[in-house]
C-alpha cells in the first residue's frame, strides 16, 4: 500500500441536459482501499462509478487514475480502461459467447496473451468463482448468479489495478445474491482496490474500509463503516438508513 | 406457349445475366451497405454526418433516377466502371470484361441503392444488441473497431439476417430496370425483344420470364423461412 491515491477525483460536476447529477465530487481512493458507495437513488452513485472509467464522461473537474489524467475517447482511454475492472447490475456477457470465449476475449484482443495462456487463465479464474463446470455453456443457460461471478471473472481476466461494482446483486434473485457476494468479499480480503456501489448493507458493514453516503449528486457523509452506521452525522444519511435497517 | 420452347435458350442466358447482375450487387450492397453502417454509428460525427448523408440519398431518390444516372450520366464524366474488370472475376462473370460499361453500371447503381437499405437492416439489427454488452466491451479495453468486430456485429448480423433477406429480394426484383438502362440480355430485355421486335404474344413470353424471377426469389424466401423458424426454436 501506498499513499498516492489510486483513484482520485477532483471538483468533478456532471449535468445531463437540465440535471446536476454530480455536484462538486471530491474522493480519493488508495490502492487496496475497499470504498462502498450507498444512497436513495437517483443520488448519482451509479454515476460516480461509471465516471471512473469514463463510461460517463464528465462536465468539468478532473478523474485521475494511477497518476494520470483520464484521456479522451480513443486508444489511450481503452488502454487505461482495461486496467479499471468493472461489473454491471445486468451482468451484459457477450450473449453470442461461452462464459469461458466472454473471459478469454479481452486479454487475446487488448492484452494479446496466446489464447492458450488466456484459456487456461480463464479456467482458473472460473474455479475460483466456482463456475469451472460451466465454461462451455452460453450465458442464457446460467442462472443469474452464476452469470454475474462469470462477469467477474471476465472483469479479473485483465488483472485489473481496480474493480468497480455497479450494483452487482440488485438483479439477482435473493437466494443468489450471497454467491456474489461472497467473490467480492474474497477479493477485497486479498487487497482487490474496489468501488462498490451497493444496496447490501451487510457487504457494507463486513468488506468496506470506508462508506460513501451520496445524496442528490453529492457525497453527503464518509466514513468507517462501524462509525457510519452506529452514528451516522447528516440527517439525510439517518433517514436512509431507518429506512432500509430493520 | 411454344415461345417458351422455341426461345428458352434466350430465357435461360437472360436467366443466366440477370442471375450475375443479382449475385454482384448482393455482394456489393452487403460490403457497401455495411461500410456505411458503421459510419452510422461511428463515435465520429462527421464520419456519422456522411453515413447519414448516403442513406438520405439513396433511400429516398426513385431506382431509375439512380439507374438513369448510372448508366447515362457517369459515362461523360468518365467513369464506365473499369475497376471492376477485376482478373480471374470477369473470366466467371464475362459481361464485367465487356467493353460496353452498362453491365457494370448497373451492378454499380443497384449495389449504391441496395446499399442504404442493407444499411438500414443493418443498423436495426445493431440495435437490437442491448446497449450493455457493447459498454461491457468498452470497459474490457476493447476499441470501437474491436468490439464491432468481436461483439456487436456477430449478433447484429443474426438479428439482420431476415430483414436483410427481404432487401436482397427487392434488390432482385428491381434488377429488371437494368434491361431498360444499356444491359443487353438480362431477363427483362429478353421480354422486351420477344414482344417488340419479335412480335411474340405477350402472355407466355411474361410467364416464362416471371418464372426466371421467380427462380431466384422463391427459394431466397423459403430458406428466411427456415432460418427465422430455426432462430425461434433455439430462443
Amino acid at each position: 500500500m501506498t499513499d498516492t491515491p489510486l483513484v482520485q477525483i477532483t471538483a468533478v460536476n456532471k449535468w445531463y441536459g437540465p440535471l446536476h447529477v454530480l455536484q462538486d465530487i471530491n474522493l480519493e481512493i488508495t490502492k487496496g482501499e475497499v470504498v462502498v458507495v450507498i444512497g436513495p437513488s437517483g443520488s448519482g452513485k451509479s454515476t460516480l462509478c461509471r465516471v471512473i472509467n469514463r463510461l460517463e464522461p464528465i462536465t468539468s473537474g478532473s478523474i485521475r487514475f494511477d497518476g494520470r489524467e483520464l484521456p479522451a475517447e480513443g486508444k489511450a482511454l481503452a488502454r487505461l480502461r482495461s486496467e479499471v475492472g468493472m461489473v454491471f447490475q445486468s451482468f451484459n456477457l457477450f450473449a453470442h459467447k461461452t462464459i469461458l470465449e466472454n473471459v478469454t476475449l479481452g486479454p487475446v484482443k487488448v492484452l494479446k496473451d496466446s489464447p492458450s495462456k488466456a484459456k487456461e487463465a480463464g479456467m482458473a479464474l472460473l474455479s475460483r468463482v466456482g463456475i469451472a463446470n460451466q465454461a462451455d455453456k452460453y450465458p442464457a443457460q446460467l442462472s443469474g448468479g452464476q452469470q454475474q461471478r462469470a462477469a467477474i471473472a471476465r472483469a479479473l481476466a485483465m488483472r485489473p489495478k481496480a474493480m468497480l461494482f455497479d450494483e452487482p446483486t440488485s438483479a439477482l434473485d435473493p437466494e443468489m445474491v450471497s454467491e456474489v457476494l461472497d467473490v467480492m468479499t474474497s477479493l477485497a480480503r486479498e487487497g482487490m482496490t474496489m468501488v462498490v456501489v451497493t444496496h447490501e448493507m451487510g457487504f457494507a458493514r463486513q468488506a468496506a474500509n470506508r462508506v460513501v453516503f451520496m445524496a442528490d449528486g453529492q457525497v453527503v457523509e464518509e466514513a468507517g463503516p462501524e462509525e457510519f452506521f452506529a452514528r451516522p452525522k447528516s440527517a439525510r444519511a439517518q433517514d436512509f438508513l431507518s429506512k432500509i435497517l430493520h | 406457349m411454344d415461345v417458351l420452347i422455341k426461345y428458352s435458350d434466350q430465357f435461360v442466358s437472360g436467366f443466366w445475366v440477370t442471375f450475375q447482375l443479382c449475385l454482384l450487387s448482393a455482394i456489393g450492397a452487403l460490403v457497401v451497405g455495411t461500410a456505411v453502417a458503421v459510419l452510422r454509428i461511428s463515435p465520429v460525427p462527421p464520419l456519422r454526418a456522411v453515413g447519414t448523408a448516403y442513406v438520405t440519398v439513396f433511400r429516398n431518390m426513385p431506382l431509375t433516377i439512380v439507374m438513369f444516372f448510372c448508366a447515362f450520366a457517369l459515362p461523360t464524366i468518365g467513369v464506365n466502371g473499369n475497376f471492376l474488370k477485376i482478373p480471374l472475376l470477369d473470366q466467371l462473370f464475362r459481361r464485367l470484361g465487356t467493353d460496353l460499361p452498362f453491365f457494370r453500371l448497373a451492378v454499380i447503381a443497384l449495389t449504391l441503392y441496395t446499399a442504404a437499405f442493407v444499411c438500414e437492416a443493418l443498423r436495426a439489427g445493431i440495435n437490437a444488441v442491448p446497449a450493455g454488452q457493447a459498454e461491457a466491451a468498452r470497459s474490457l479495453g476493447l476499441t470501437f473497431t474491436q468490439n464491432l468486430r468481436h461483439v456487436v456485429l456477430p449478433q447484429a448480423w443474426k438479428a439482420a439476417i431476415v430483414p436483410l433477406g427481404s432487401v436482397i429480394i427487392a434488390m432482385i426484383k428491381n434488377s429488371a430496370l437494368a434491361g431498360f438502362f444499356g444491359v443487353v440480355g438480362d431477363l427483362s430485355s429478353v421480354a422486351d425483344r420477344l414482344t417488340g421486335a419479335g412480335g411474340e404474344p405477350i402472355i407466355p413470353v411474361f410467364i416464362g420470364i416471371s418464372i426466371g424471377y421467380l427462380i431466384m426469389t422463391i427459394p431466397l424466401g423459403l430458406l428466411l423461412d427456415r432460418i427465422e423458424k430455426r432462430r425461434a426454436v433455439a430462443r
